[in-house]
């Protein structure tokens, strides 16, 4: 089983992020279950989406303590929430929306535990800006998901993206998505590169 | 055909494809995705012909359900928590007429403090009403429960309530099987009452009755719950011919074979238990499961036979009789009359706290040494337990308590678990 856990502010599309990588798995014949941490949400506030990916039927309903990967949506949440609870430790994967590194955000020392080719930074909020016109960065970073892990391929993310939206919407989110999906894999490449040379 | 939808929509095309004639409902979290999914397919005439009601309050939802099922319609309603309290007067008259209204309990917890969260403090507060209730364990079993309610209640003539837990399941994403219009009529008739307020046969309903016939006709709504212990099996297996896979019925068994020790559950947490028994058994334990599917009617005999060949028994329970412990285990324990038996009862879930494989692999293994307590509180914390204790020794105006111990725990917005 494969574990998700998104991050991100109310507002932010952090459940329909979710649910997106849940119906994009469905596509490729997995299992997957979706579902929001249930509160009283708010504009702004602290928002926790779950997603697990297996190949036979998910029966377990306990929240994702410990994740495979992190997608977070925030990265105004590093330093407030603990996202990184419970992370497996050097095999996670972190996907940040943000331009900047890991380094620059203030956790190049924590993210030096894990392998560099599995931590991508994508600026999905611009990326959303210029190719939705607003500030959604959840369809783009799951192009950086599948990327990144492998586990999707864009194919059907833009497929669950077009189930979930219509119109220039969805194109416009498809193509922010894509866009994000050779970013990603242009960061896993200078990764592997510099792993290398060193 | 399979479908990656919320656990809301599924159940929405379900009760759809059960061509309801009135729909009535106010809406209260987390039942509400269902009902706005309803209310879209009527205006669009996807579902039709169906009247959809906006009514102020959920004592008029079920006033209108009870006044629509009379006058011959099939009528759904759904609510959850306060909302269902604030109905009670009503489902207990829907019972007593016999009125095969069917709902959906969105199972949340019911305040003071206010919690919006799942535990099974509402429906278990309706136990007692007369109406069948039906506990489902995932999406799967909650959509198609809603089309065996239809056919238990309007064959029976008594009201249904399917029994989903809220948000867990209701507002979950996961791969569902929706049947099919014609697989849904070759399973559900055509509604046949056995009452109906028709101006061409008038008959009047609600009739006044004192002491001379009201033990008879409580006694009738009894048989009718006795009767469905029989029709419910019955159900699921034709359910089975028709639609290829196992939902309803009255119990669920999970490796219960050679079990020492049995749990017993109702709803989406038996998942997370089956797997914590998948792993507890590869270490040797033997420990199984027992799902209770219809709480209402109590399938007595079914519970016995299975538990009785059992060294212990631990109910867990989303559920708290103040004052006494467990209503689930008490249930159980009557099942159990006379049974030497270990019985634990754990209170587990309340509020919506997440109830996990970690705390149940602990809790399971002080089972199989008998070392439970006979009530247990799953994972309660002690220190603000004790905290709250303390301080009302000490000062008289110790204060409201929920404000007490959020003061004490802090902001938990931003916790993950």
């Amino acid at each position: 089983m494969f574990q998700i856990r998104l991050h991100g502010r109310g507002g932010q599309g952090v459940v329909t992020g979710a649910e997106m990588l849940s119906v994009a798995a469905f596509l490729q014949g997995r299992h997957a279950q979706a579902f929001p941490s249930f509160g009283s949400e708010r504009t702004g506030a602290p928002v926790v989406a779950f997603c697990r990916i297996d190949d036979k039927e998910i029966r377990l309903r306990e929240p994702i303590m410990e994740p495979d990967a992190l997608i977070i949506q925030d990265p105004t949440l590093l330093h407030q929430v603990e996202v990184f609870s419970g992370l497996k430790q050097r095999d996670g994967y972190i996907l940040i929306n943000t331009s900047r590194s890991f380094e620059e955000l203030g956790i190049g020392e924590f993210a030096s535990d894990f392998r560099p080719e599995r931590l991508c930074t994508v600026p999905a909020t611009e990326l959303a800006l210029k190719h939705v016109g607003r500030p959604l960065p959840n369809a783009a970073l799951l192009g950086g998901f599948a990327a990144v892990t492998g586990l999707l391929g864009l194919e059907s993310v833009a497929a669950a993206i077009r189930d979930k939206f219509s119109g220039r919407v969805a194109e416009g989110n498809v193509a922010a998505a894509t866009a994000a999906y050779d970013i990603v894999r242009q960061e896993m490449k200078e990764a592997a590169v510099h792993a290398q040379t060193d | 055909m399979l479908k990656q939808i919320e656990g809301s929509l599924g159940v929405a095309e379900a009760v759809a494809l059960c061509r309801p004639e009135v729909i009535c409902a106010y809406p209260i979290s987390p039942q509400t995705h269902i009902v706005e999914a309803l209310g879209e397919m009527v205006k669009s005439g996807a579902l039709s012909p169906c009247e959809f009601i906006n009514v102020e309050s959920e004592f008029a939802a079920m006033s209108v359900a009870i006044g629509a099922s009379a006058a011959g319609a099939r009528a759904y309603t759904a609510t959850a928590s306060q909302g269902l309290l604030y109905m009670v007067e009503a489902i207990f008259n829907a019972a007593g007429l016999g009125l095969p209204i069917v709902m959906t309990v969105a199972n949340r917890a019911i305040g003071a403090p206010i919690n919006i969260w799942n535990d099974h403090s509402d429906a278990m507060s309706q136990r007692d009403c007369g109406w069948i209730q039906l506990f489902a364990e995932s999406n799967q079993e909650a959509l198609d429960l809603h089309i065996q309610a239809f056919r238990l209640g309007e064959e029976l003539s008594l009201p249904v309530m399917v029994c989903m837990d809220g948000f867990i399941l209701t507002h979950a994403y996961e791969r569902l099987n929706l049947p099919t219009l014609e697989q849904v009529k070759a399973y559900l008739p055509p509604y046949e009452p056995r009452q109906v307020l028709d101006p061409k046969e008038p008959v009047s309903i609600g009739a006044m009755v004192g002491p001379d016939a009201f033990a008879e006709v409580r006694y009738l709504a009894h048989a009718k719950q006795m009767q469905a212990l029989e029709l419910i099996p019955r159900h699921a297996a034709e359910f089975r011919q028709i639609f290829g896979r196992d939902s309803g019925g009255l119990v669920r068994e999970y490796r219960t074979e050679d079990a020492a020790t049995i749990v017993v559950a109702l709803g989406s947490v038996l998942g997370t238990i089956k797997d914590t028994v998948d792993e507890m058994r590869e270490q040797g334990y033997k420990i199984g499961v027992l799902g209770i599917v219809s709480f209402r009617p109590f399938p007595l005999a079914e519970v016995r036979r299975i538990l009785r060949p059992a060294q212990r028994v631990v109910v867990l329970e989303k559920s708290l009789a103040v004052g006494i412990g467990g209503i689930l285990s008490a249930n159980v324990r009557m099942a159990l009359s006379g049974a030497q038996l270990h019985g634990y009862t754990v209170i587990a879930g309340l509020g919506g706290r997440p109830i996990t494989r970690k705390s149940l692999h602990k809790l399971f293994r002080e089972a199989e040494r008998d070392e439970l307590q006979p009530l247990t509180f799953l994972d309660l914390d002690w220190n603000i337990v004790n905290h709250v204790l303390e301080r009302e020794k000490q000062q008289r105006r110790s204060g409201p308590i929920a404000e007490t111990i959020l003061r004490d725990v802090g902001v938990v917005a931003a916790r993950v678990a």
